[in-house]
């Protein structure tokens, strides 16, 4: 695909002994939940260190689409377009 | 390290050794430090503290550092808990004490979480520190570094009140001001430290910082007698302070250095930015997410990372989550000084309107002993109350002249 029509997800340290130690993956668009599932299609075990058992996304995972938590979006539900940003962060302390 | 033995999962519970990380590898969890509890009831007893430093280095050996560890020392800490008489019969109780963390040396309570981080990064071996910040743990961080001769990075909301930039750039830090808000600032920082490898006392450093709030817990008992407080009044930012303080007052009862029993842990917030304390009104089980909107800036954080925590605690101790308005917040401060003559910033205001409200509820009984915990200093967040206060009067340089004002008062 040419560049500007993939999403491009960047992943946090502790997550990159899952991706070959790549800080950011590319991959089409689609809803976040499909994204996931996607990456976890190349990278097996991705989606099991985000996601509970049920799918939900895990209690100290944050996920920003465009720099919006997509708890403020659609959540895994959220539409991720051509040339959407994703970040993955474990949540931190604050002050 | 005497008494630690490592870090362990807040989620899964998985153990791992002792390293600047701050996040679970299987399940991205929060880390916790893990100590050997039954040596350290077996071997330390409360009176030895009290022939130690008179700072918050007396509980060293409470602290994740090693016996020989160079600690970095400004001074923090053992502030004072004072009786508050005046307060208390404002607000309809009897028992109230302040634990005035304003007058740390960067004029707040960071400095006791930074102080174990900084000599946590020294230990690793690291030569810059780093954070993002509502503007209390940039000073403490910059403040920290110069001392210990670090270079330091300290990110911050652009909109920041203006005496806590000048708190923080007088030490040298490099100090950058993001275009965004604090959890904005703090999602930027997570990826800068997962790029430049520095030790960013809130995110890798985590486990070894948080652990500093204990030292709040260790000195109230301490100064109360080697006795809890009935209830403590705790504002939220994160979530991790009060969660930590209870925590240490959990230890001291499990180590027997304190009587059995119960301290109601309850929470302070802005209405603006009230994520813990709507969590708890509304009975839900998770905290959400807020977009803050406060003159309490150093409490707003949105995507408290201890929200859940802190919210738990609340409820397993009996205690309560308020909230306050910015009108409230800034009477509350004002409260606080008339009374008292200690000038907090806009989270002791917070504080001072949540115990208020809570009182006037009847979530505090007018005879528990209370403590309330007063975090940062008023000279941080002067313009909060500049507006309300009473204006000089300004007289010619003549006894008739005060003479006429003082008739005007009188009359």
């Amino acid at each position: 695909m040419a560049a500007g029509t993939e999403v491009v997800v960047r992943v946090p340290a502790p997550l990159r002994s899952l991706t070959g130690g790549q800080g950011e993956l590319r991959t089409a668009p689609g809803t976040l939940r499909a994204v996931i599932a996607a990456l976890d299609g190349s990278y097996p075990g991705l989606k099991a260190r985000l996601c509970e058992e049920d799918g939900s996304l895990r209690a100290f995972v944050n996920v920003f689409v465009d720099n919006e938590d997509i708890r403020f979006l659609q959540g895994l539900d959220t539409d991720l377009g051509p040339g959407a940003r994703v970040s993955i962060l474990p949540a931190v302390a604050g002050g | 390290m005497a008494y630690v033995l490592g870090l362990r999962c807040r989620a899964c519970g998985k153990r791992s050794a002792l390293a600047p990380v701050h996040v679970c590898a299987d399940c991205l969890g929060p880390l916790e430090l893990e100590y050997d509890y039954e040596a350290i009831a077996r071997e330390v007893r409360p009176e030895q503290f009290e022939r130690g430093p008179v700072s918050m280095w007396r509980y060293r050996a409470l602290l994740p550092l090693a016996d020989d560890a160079p600690v970095v020392d400004l001074g923090t800490g053992f502030t004072p808990l004072l009786r508050a008489d005046n307060l208390a019969r404002a607000l309809g109780l009897r028992h109230v004490y302040i634990k005035n963390d304003a007058v740390n040396p960067t004029y707040s309570f960071k400095d006791r979480v930074v102080a174990v981080a900084t000599s946590a990064a020294v230990g690793f071996g690291y030569r810059v520190l780093a954070c993002a910040s509502t503007g209390n743990l940039a000073a403490s961080v910059a403040a920290h570094a110069a001392k210990m001769d670090l270079q330091s990075y300290v990110f911050i909301p652009a909109d920041l009140e203006p005496a806590k930039v000048v708190n923080t750039a007088v030490y040298g830090t490099r100090l950058v001001a993001v275009r965004g808000s604090y959890d904005q600032v703090n999602r930027l920082c997570s990826e800068v430290g997962d790029v430049f490898g520095w030790a960013f006392v809130n995110i890798n450093l985590r486990p070894f910082y948080s652990e500093g709030s204990k030292t709040l817990a260790y000195e109230t008992a301490e100064q109360l007698g080697w006795k809890a407080p009935d209830h403590v009044v705790v504002p939220i930012a994160g979530g991790s302070v009060l969660s930590k303080i209870a925590k240490g007052l959990r230890e001291m009862r499990d180590f027997g250095w304190i009587p059995p029993g119960r301290t109601r842990v309850s929470g302070a917030q802005a209405a603006g930015c009230a994520p813990v304390s709507r969590a708890f009104h509304s009975g839900a089980e998770r905290v959400s997410p807020v977009k803050a909107n406060t003159i309490a800036k150093s409490l707003a954080i949105g995507n408290p990372a201890d929200g859940d925590l802190a919210l738990r605690t609340i409820r397993n101790s009996g205690g309560a989550a308020e909230m306050a308005t910015d009108e409230e917040i800034v009477a509350g401060i004002q409260l606080l000084a008339s009374t008292e003559g200690i000038f907090a910033e806009t989270a002791g205001g917070v504080t001072v309107a949540c115990a208020r409200r809570l009182a006037a509820a009847g979530r505090i009984d007018p005879d528990e002993t209370v403590v309330l915990y007063i975090t940062g200093n008023g000279l941080k967040t002067p313009d909060a109350v500049a507006p309300v206060v009473a204006p000089a009067r300004e007289i010619e340089p003549t006894l008739e002249a005060f003479e006429a004002t003082m008739a005007g008062a009188v009359a």
